[in-house]
This record gives structure tokens, C-alpha cells and sequence, in this order.
């Protein structure tokens, strides 16, 4: 895990998440916007995965457990794919509250994954 | 979360519409991050807190049927979402009150709610931004103003608890 990349998902998982949470709310039906927004959150997740698997072996171990830290990314991985599946099918504005759902919690379990790599153990 | 229910125009046939999903995602998130730490924690260290952790794992089991029980049709359903939804409160009250004033009952070493041996419920589900103590109210206020639409005979039992 590298610590700026961390921060900057962090990040982009909140806006997202706000962003989706206030389309929701003014009444919009997922859309090209929310889940665009979703689809980076995811994007940025799968480049986190790659890294997780490559730092290890580039010495970059993780301070704290790697099973509970993946536990936390595939879960995240998931997330995504269940809420944009949940969009498709369910056509209404709570849908799009719900993809700022998944982006909120995205962002505390990356934040929980930046403690458990660099905080925990350490 | 916005006051407005049912704001849509597609009337509620099935109990979970409109605003209810989000509290029924809100609920599958909180029964996955409960599935999640429990499990992890019993294999990697159960000896350490075993009653702490076997309260992990039941609550994660009563968040997943609570989760269930809100999307299922019918009114025994709709007593089971009261009988969990009421157990998660107390729980959450109980084991939260409890990790506070008595963390050595839980056989937690601490009262952190981020630390190794923390549940969804210590320090009232701080750990997870209280949502495991606002949801639970959230949930009941939801199922007093939806209740099945069945004969009204066997409700009441259940609205009460």
C-alpha cells in the first residue's frame, strides 16, 4: 500500500459518495455521473488490489494482518458490483442514494486498510 | 438521510420501496462489516476474547436476518424484523454500556472501539459511526409506519415490543 495513493482514495470515494448522495436527493436516477463516480471508486480499488499484491514482494509488507486486510478490499471489490447492479435494476432516485452509500463505505474501509497496513502492529 | 418516505410515485406494493431500500443496503453493509471482523477475528485469535467475539458472530448473524426480514414479504417475516431489529437495540445498549463501564465482563483488554478486540456494539458501534445505534431506531420507526398489509389481528403483538 503507498500512503498518498491511500489518501487520494480516500478522498475520491467521499466526493463520490457525497456527489451520488445529493443527486439522489434532488431526485435523479442513476446516471452517467453516479455511476461513472462508482465506476472510478471501483477503478481505483482494482489498482489498490494490484498494488497490495505487488508491495509485499517489492518490500513493502504490511505492518498488520494481510488476511483481515483483504478481507476488507474484496469486500469493498464487491460493493460496487452490487450497488451498480442494484442501480440497473431498481430505477429510482434511492438507488442513487444508495451508490453514495457504497462510496461512503468504500471510503472507511480504505481508511480502515491504510491502519491495518501501516498503524496496526506497527 | 432525508425525512421524506415514499417520495416516489410507484406505490409500495412490497414493503421495501422507495427510501426503505437504502435502509435495507444500509443494513446488508453493516451484516457484511459485522460478517467480515467476526470471522476474522475467531480464526485468527478467538482466545483471546471469546465471549466478545461469539457476541461478534451473533450479532453478524442477527444483522443478516434482520437485513432478510425487512426485504421478506408476509407478517411473520415482519415479526421477525421486530424480534432482531428489538435485539439489535438492546444489544447495542447493553454490550455498549457494558464495554465502557465493565470491559472485563466482555473480556476486552480495552475499551478502544477501533482496537483488536473490538465488536460492532462496543462503545455503542462507535467503531462504525454509531450506525449500529441509530439503525436500529431508524428500522422500528420504519416498521411502525409499514406494517403488512394482512388482518391486523396478529400486529399488535409484535408492533408492541
Amino acid at each position: 500500500m503507498i500512503e498518498w495513493f491511500t489518501t487520494v482514495q480516500v478522498i475520491v470515494a467521499c466526493a463520490a459518495g457525497i456527489l451520488c448522495l445529493v443527486l439522489g436527493l434532488i431526485g435523479r436516477l442513476p446516471g452517467d455521473v453516479s455511476m461513472g463516480a462508482v465506476a472510478v471508486v471501483e477503478l481505483l480499488l482494482l489498482v489498490q488490489l494490484v498494488m497490495a499484491i505487488v508491495a509485499p514482494l517489492a518490500g513493502n509488507p504490511p505492518s498488520g494482518s494481510l488476511a483481515e486486510f483483504y478481507i476488507y478490499l474484496i469486500s469493498a471489490l464487491i460493493l460496487p458490483l452490487a450497488g451498480g447492479f442494484w442501480a440497473l435494476v431498481e430505477r429510482n432516485r434511492w438507488s442513487t442514494v444508495i451508490l453514495g452509500g457504497v462510496c461512503l463505505a468504500i471510503a472507511v474501509m480504505v481508511y480502515r486498510m491504510g491502519q491495518i497496513w501501516f498503524v496496526q502492529g506497527a | 438521510m432525508s425525512a421524506r418516505t415514499n417520495a416516489d410515485p410507484s406505490t409500495p406494493k412490497r414493503r421495501m420501496s422507495g427510501v426503505g431500500r437504502v435502509l435495507v443496503f444500509v443494513y446488508g453493509v453493516l451484516a457484511l462489516a459485522a460478517t467480515g471482523r467476526s470471522v476474522f477475528q475467531i480464526i485468527d485469535r478467538y482466545h483471546e476474547a471469546p465471549v466478545a467475539f461469539t457476541l461478534s458472530a451473533l450479532a453478524a448473524v442477527v444483522y443478516i436476518v434482520a437485513t432478510i426480514a425487512l426485504v421478506a414479504p408476509g407478517r411473520v417475516w415482519y415479526r421477525v424484523a421486530w424480534i432482531t431489529i428489538s435485539f439489535e437495540l438492546t444489544g447495542v445498549l447493553v454490550i455498549g454500556s457494558l464495554s465502557l463501564l465493565a470491559p472485563a465482563v466482555l473480556g476486552l483488554h480495552d475499551i478502544d472501539p477501533f482496537g483488536r478486540d473490538a465488536t460492532v456494539w462496543s462503545v455503542y458501534g462507535m467503531g462504525y459511526l454509531f450506525i449500529p445505534l441509530a439503525l436500529p431506531v431508524l428500522g422500528m420507526l420504519w416498521l411502525s409506519r409499514h406494517r403488512p398489509p394482512a388482518d391486523s389481528a396478529g400486529d399488535r403483538a409484535g408492533a408492541g415490543s
